[in-house]
């Protein structure tokens, strides 16, 4: 597997549909990441969680797909959370105030409890 | 001179009633009946040239008895009649005609009928011979714009297709091929112990001869830059090299100089070339030093030398193609002229349009360039400036999507040892791939052949590091400070989410300089350092 590729593997947990991303989310990872996220919204799950923690690096092309998962969401209503983020990219969603839409948890188990 | 002169001679035995319409055979459709030709060799002075030109009628060649070479020609081929194609005052070819088959002599209405027919085919035998004429000169003026077309080639793929980023320094190139496409070259080559090579040289001759003497020279020079640890052996190792396979007559001129862009010291040896200059407006100095010229003789020495480039100082390398240039009354520009110039400026790489402007002056409009004119100029900042930044380390990138990860990587080694906190460490790291990723798309429009020069340097008096990131501005759009992005205009879709890099560039690093000049941008991030420990 290229550095360049990122996987995205869809999961369901209750009535959440998990994405686990491994990883870079950049301009090659975009059909991936949508594809995962069209999946996961197929069986409208009351929220999706994008799942980071197998992600090492996001450049500001991944930040424009997570603006455009996020967009496509808020039209349809659906819920987007997130977790496994690195205190670094915390930062960056604070900064780009991507965390103002999509809440930021520090593990998968308190992502699910809040759901 | 002799003038070449064609002659037909035809066999015309059994053929007496049309004896002379064979008389000049169309080359392409092949004559029914054997056709000779045979080339005349019929001098101005020659008794039968002169013969001709006193009469044109056609006569018997058995009856003149001339001492001519030509008449011997024409006798020992057989000719028995022979009558000169005149044009406009001039010989330009002859009919000569064999024995009959019937082996009766040419009447006189054979004569008549052969005299008219050279009067008539002369000045179509004329034209036919002027438009071959043209058709070789324009085929020679083909072959040698050909060869101009394929030297200048050779000599602008050769030549550097960028300067390079030298903290503390400006560096200013130019090159001006003359029409004929002299020699000239100048080459940079990167140390791998992070000093620079700068290389000015001239090839005798022109063309491709000197186009490909020159591609050898650049190419055994990139060479023996790595092999060899000072100027004077790189010299001498090419010169070995070169000695035996140089065509005769050709050499090459060569100044050879290693700039350690740090402590300004300049060490440079000289094979028979121009002496550069070093001035900062109060004078201008030669750098000195002796060698001869490379391909002439192999075994040679060159003395070594050093300069200290003090902060403000400048140094002009340049090629003849500059001080051989001569005006309408042929006085030549000059070394005086240009020493006193270069002294007079007051210094920097704005040398090289201050030069061409009094060179313009000098000539006049209309002037011809009659070599190639190169300049090279490195200027060194002033103390307390850009010097007091010291380069850990640059690097290449080429533009391709991704290799933004590459540069990451790279700073991330370069400045691990200045202890940045982690949380700063990480943003740096993400500066720095944005500013690539900027440059890689946007700056060199993804030519993978081209690069994003990227340098590391540290301030001990600033107590900071900056990374440069350096691209080609292809594109027009300068890399400026950016608006925050409106995400809740994104999220309505209302404009497109992308267009984050440079508002993060700016949120990871205490500043963010943008430096552009007509052919680069250069992105310049800057991270305090906390304390004097923590710069090397």
């Amino acid at each position: 597997m290229s550095d360049n590729t990122l996987s995205a593997v869809v999961r369901q947990v209750n009535a959440t549909a998990i994405i686990d991303l491994h990883g870079e989310i950049n301009a090659f990872g975009e059909e991936a990441l949508n594809n995962a996220y069209a999946e996961a919204s197929r069986a409208y799950p009351s929220a999706i969680l994008l799942n980071f923690s197998g992600v090492d690096y996001i450049n500001s092309t991944g930040i424009a797909l997570i603006v455009g998962l996020l967009a496509q969401a808020r039209k349809s209503g659906q819920r987007l959370v997130t977790t496994g983020l690195s205190s670094h990219y915390v930062e960056i969603f604070q900064i780009t105030r991507l965390s103002d839409f999509m809440n930021i948890y520090p593990d998968e188990a308190s992502a699910l409890a809040a759901q | 001179m002799t003038t070449l002169l064609r002659s037909f001679w035809q066999n015309l035995i059994g053929q007496p009633k049309s004896p002379m319409e064979a008389a000049a055979p169309p080359p392409a459709a092949p004559p029914a009946r054997p056709v000779k030709a045979l080339t005349l060799d019929l001098a101005p002075n020659d008794p039968l040239a002169i013969y001709f030109q006193s009469s044109s009628s056609a006569v018997e060649i058995e009856r003149l008895n001339l001492d001519s070479p030509a008449l011997r020609v024409l006798k020992a081929a057989g000719a028995k009649l022979a009558v000169p194609l005149v044009s406009q005052g001039e010989i330009i070819g002859v009919i000569s005609l064999g024995q009959r088959r019937s082996e009766q002599d040419y009447s006189s209405d054979d004569r008549g009928l052969l005299s008219n027919l050279a009067t008539q085919a002369s000045p179509a035998v004329r034209v036919a011979q002027l438009v071959r004429q043209q058709q070789l000169e324009a085929r020679a003026r083909e072959r040698l714009e050909q060869e101009l077309r394929v030297a200048r080639l050779i000599q602008q793929t050769l030549l550097p297709k960028e300067l390079p980023a030298l903290a503390g320094w400006k560096v200013a190139a130019y090159y001006q091929p003359a029409r004929a496409v002299g020699g000239d070259f100048y080459d940079f080559i990167h140390l791998p112990d992070g000093r620079l090579a700068i290389v000015v040289g001239d090839v005798t001759d022109k063309g491709v001869p000197a186009a490909l003497v020159m591609a050898t020279t650049r190419a055994l020079l990139r060479t023996a830059a790595l092999q060899f640890n000072t100027p004077g052996q790189v010299l001498a190792q090419v010169n070995n090299l070169l000695c035996p396979d140089i065509p005769p007559k050709m050499f090459v001129t060569c100044l050879y100089a290693i700039l350690d862009s740090a402590s300004g010291r300049l060490h440079y040896a000289n094979a028979g070339h121009d002496l550069p200059y070093a001035w900062s407006g109060n004078g201008a100095t030669e750098l000195r030093a002796r060698g001869m010229p490379l391909g002439l003789m192999s075994g040679m020495t060159y003395e070594e030398m050093e300069k200290n480039v003090a902060p403000g100082e400048s140094i002009l390398f340049y090629s003849d193609g500059l001080v051989e240039a001569h005006n309408d009354r042929r006085e030549m520009f000059g070394f005086p002229r240009l020493g006193q110039l270069v002294g007079g400026h007051s210094g920097g790489v704005s040398i090289v349009e201050y030069l061409l402007n009094e060179l313009k002056a000098f000539t006049g409009p209309d002037w011809e360039q009659e070599d190639d004119t190169t300049m090279v100029v490195l200027q060194r900042g002033e103390a307390g400036g850009d010097g007091a930044w010291q380069v850990v380390s640059t690097f290449s990138i080429p533009s391709e999507p991704g290799k933004e990860r590459e540069a990451m990587r790279l700073v991330a080694e370069a400045t691990q040892n200045l202890n940045l906190p982690s949380a700063r460490f990480e943003k740096l790291k993400t500066a720095v791939a944005e500013g690539t990723m900027n440059a890689i798309e946007h700056g060199n429009q993804n030519r993978p052949d081209l690069q994003v020069e990227i340098a590391v340097l540290v301030s001990a008096s600033h107590h900071a590091l900056a990374v440069r990131i350096t691209d080609h501005a292809l594109s027009g759009n300068k890399p400026v400070a950016a608006a925050t992005p409106d995400l809740d205009a994104k999220l309505a879709g209302l404009q497109t989410p992308r267009g984050w890099g440079l508002f993060l560039i700016e949120k990871m690093v205490d500043k963010m300089n943008v430096i552009n000049d007509e052919t680069h941008h250069t992105l310049e991030l800057i991270m305090t350092l906390e304390g004097d420990g923590h710069v090397r």
